[in-house]
């Protein structure tokens, strides 16, 4: 229990997503202007994460990497690990689509509020950046629910605080040229310097 | 994009007036990771190009029989296959930097550039101007990283492309290396500057204000009379 806690804990804030290994950069900045919005794609990412990593590392390890369950089964050697990028992204874009129909026949209201981001998850690399940290890794399946859950709500956290930052930015007097995008780089700048901070503690 | 745009503006437009990264906000995340060093940042560069040029150009050639409902899904294989091949060239010949790269040369099919080209570009334009404008993004992504990255190694470490510029002082030189410009959050900051030079130099980038002060709350009477 304690071992799962450790890599929740260390999936959310000392390898946080966005501002440890900047994944999901592009829609962490279009998409952080205000903490309504940013709370919706926070709920979707997780929610996608923490199906998409476990189920593609049961396909890493039934069909894809070297020694893989069925081959062995089935007593052939076969390595398939070059493909996964395909069947990876696959997967996920079906994921999602599949999300998409359930919460739009079960949950209309969720569907409604998650809206125009389920779509967009499919090209966030958060998602890809999971599954291929796990392969990396060689994670179990427990061991990548868990850090598919984590994972996700790192990212999220991250978007929110810093969708929060932004709404009181509004109001300050920025130096022409650098509103919009450029401070929000800086501020990012600022909040992964104090993420890195986290980096220190081992597990 | 016009009939009239010729293909050198095409291809010349997205390093400055059209930056990719500085004011499409597109393929920020591996802007981010990989530019502690100047031969990573080379070595994702070149990859990017050829995976966007050849996306497009491929799209493009299929583009009529692309049925748009599962259009997304097509882009995603052709690219996906693409990064496949760059990967595995990597790893068959730059061994060591593919290791530091990691997840990162995979993570160019969800690279916002590849589909934002292949959505805007290559399923509306002919296939030469698609490659070409290919071409053009990745170099606008390619300027964009070789300039953070020459930033981040000559101050964080002395050296460009792992030659020394500025001798460190742990080798008996006078530098001493700012260890800030190695962390990864240093590239904000970078990009951040960088985007203010560019808007700096053309203001038409500029974003609106997001808030305007009320008329009421300036003074209705000043003595200097404005």
């Amino acid at each position: 229990m304690e071992y799962y806690l450790n890599i929740f804990i260390k999936a959310v804030f000392v390898e946080n997503m966005a501002l440890a290994f900047f994944l999901g950069m592009c829609t962490f900045l279009a998409v952080s202007k205000k903490v309504e919005t940013a709370i919706g794609l926070g709920i979707a990412v997780v929610v996608v994460q923490t199906i998409t990593v476990p189920v593609n590392n049961l396909i890493n390890s039934f069909f894809l990497k070297e020694g893989a369950d069925l081959w062995q089964l089935m007593g052939v050697d076969i390595d398939l690990s070059f493909i996964g990028l395909v069947v990876y992204i696959g997967v996920i874009a079906a994921i999602v689509q599949i999300l998409e129909m359930v919460l739009d026949k079960f949950f209309p209201p969720l569907y409604n509020a998650l809206g125009i981001f389920l779509p967009l998850i499919t090209v966030n690399c958060a998602i890809l950046g999971g599954t291929l940290l796990m392969v990396e890794r060689d994670l179990n399946f427990p061991e990548s629910v868990v850090f598919g859950l984590g994972s996700g709500i790192g990212w999220a956290l991250a978007l929110v605080a810093i969708a929060g930052i932004r709404e009181k930015l509004k109001y300050a007097d920025i130096p022409k040229g650098l509103e919009g995008l450029g401070i929000t780089f800086i501020i990012s700048g600022l909040m992964a310097l104090g993420f890195s901070s986290f980096s220190g503690i081992s597990l | 994009m016009s009939e009239k745009k010729s293909l050198k503006s095409t291809l010349l437009d997205p390093i400055l007036a059209n930056n990719p990264i500085g004011l499409q906000i597109l393929g920020i995340c591996s802007a981010l990771a990989v530019t502690s060093k100047m031969e990573t940042a080379a070595l994702m560069s070149v990859s990017l190009t050829a995976v966007v040029a050849c996306s497009n150009l491929f799209i493009s050639l299929i583009r009529n029989v692309i049925p748009s409902s599962i259009r997304i899904i097509v882009q995603m294989v052709i690219i996906a296959s693409l990064v496949i091949i760059v990967d595995q060239v990597l790893r068959a010949f730059f061994p060591d930097v593919a290791k530091q790269l990691a997840v990162f040369v995979g993570l160019i099919i969800t690279n916002c550039i590849v589909m934002g080209r292949a959505e805007a570009v290559a399923m509306k334009t002919p296939p030469l101007p698609s490659f070409i404008d290919g071409l053009g993004n990745g170099l606008g992504y390619s300027a964009m990283l070789m300039m953070v990255a020459t930033l981040r190694e000559l101050f964080g470490s002395g050296t460009w492309f792992g030659m020394t510029v500025f001798q460190t002082q742990a080798d008996g030189g006078w530098y001493i290396p700012n260890g800030l410009m190695l962390l990864p959050p240093s590239s904000f900051f970078i990009i951040g500057l960088l985007i203010w030079a560019i808007r700096a130099y053309k203001p038409e980038q500029n974003e609106a204000p997001a808030f305007v002060e009320a008329d009421a709350a300036k003074p209705l009477y000043s003595p200097h009379g404005h």
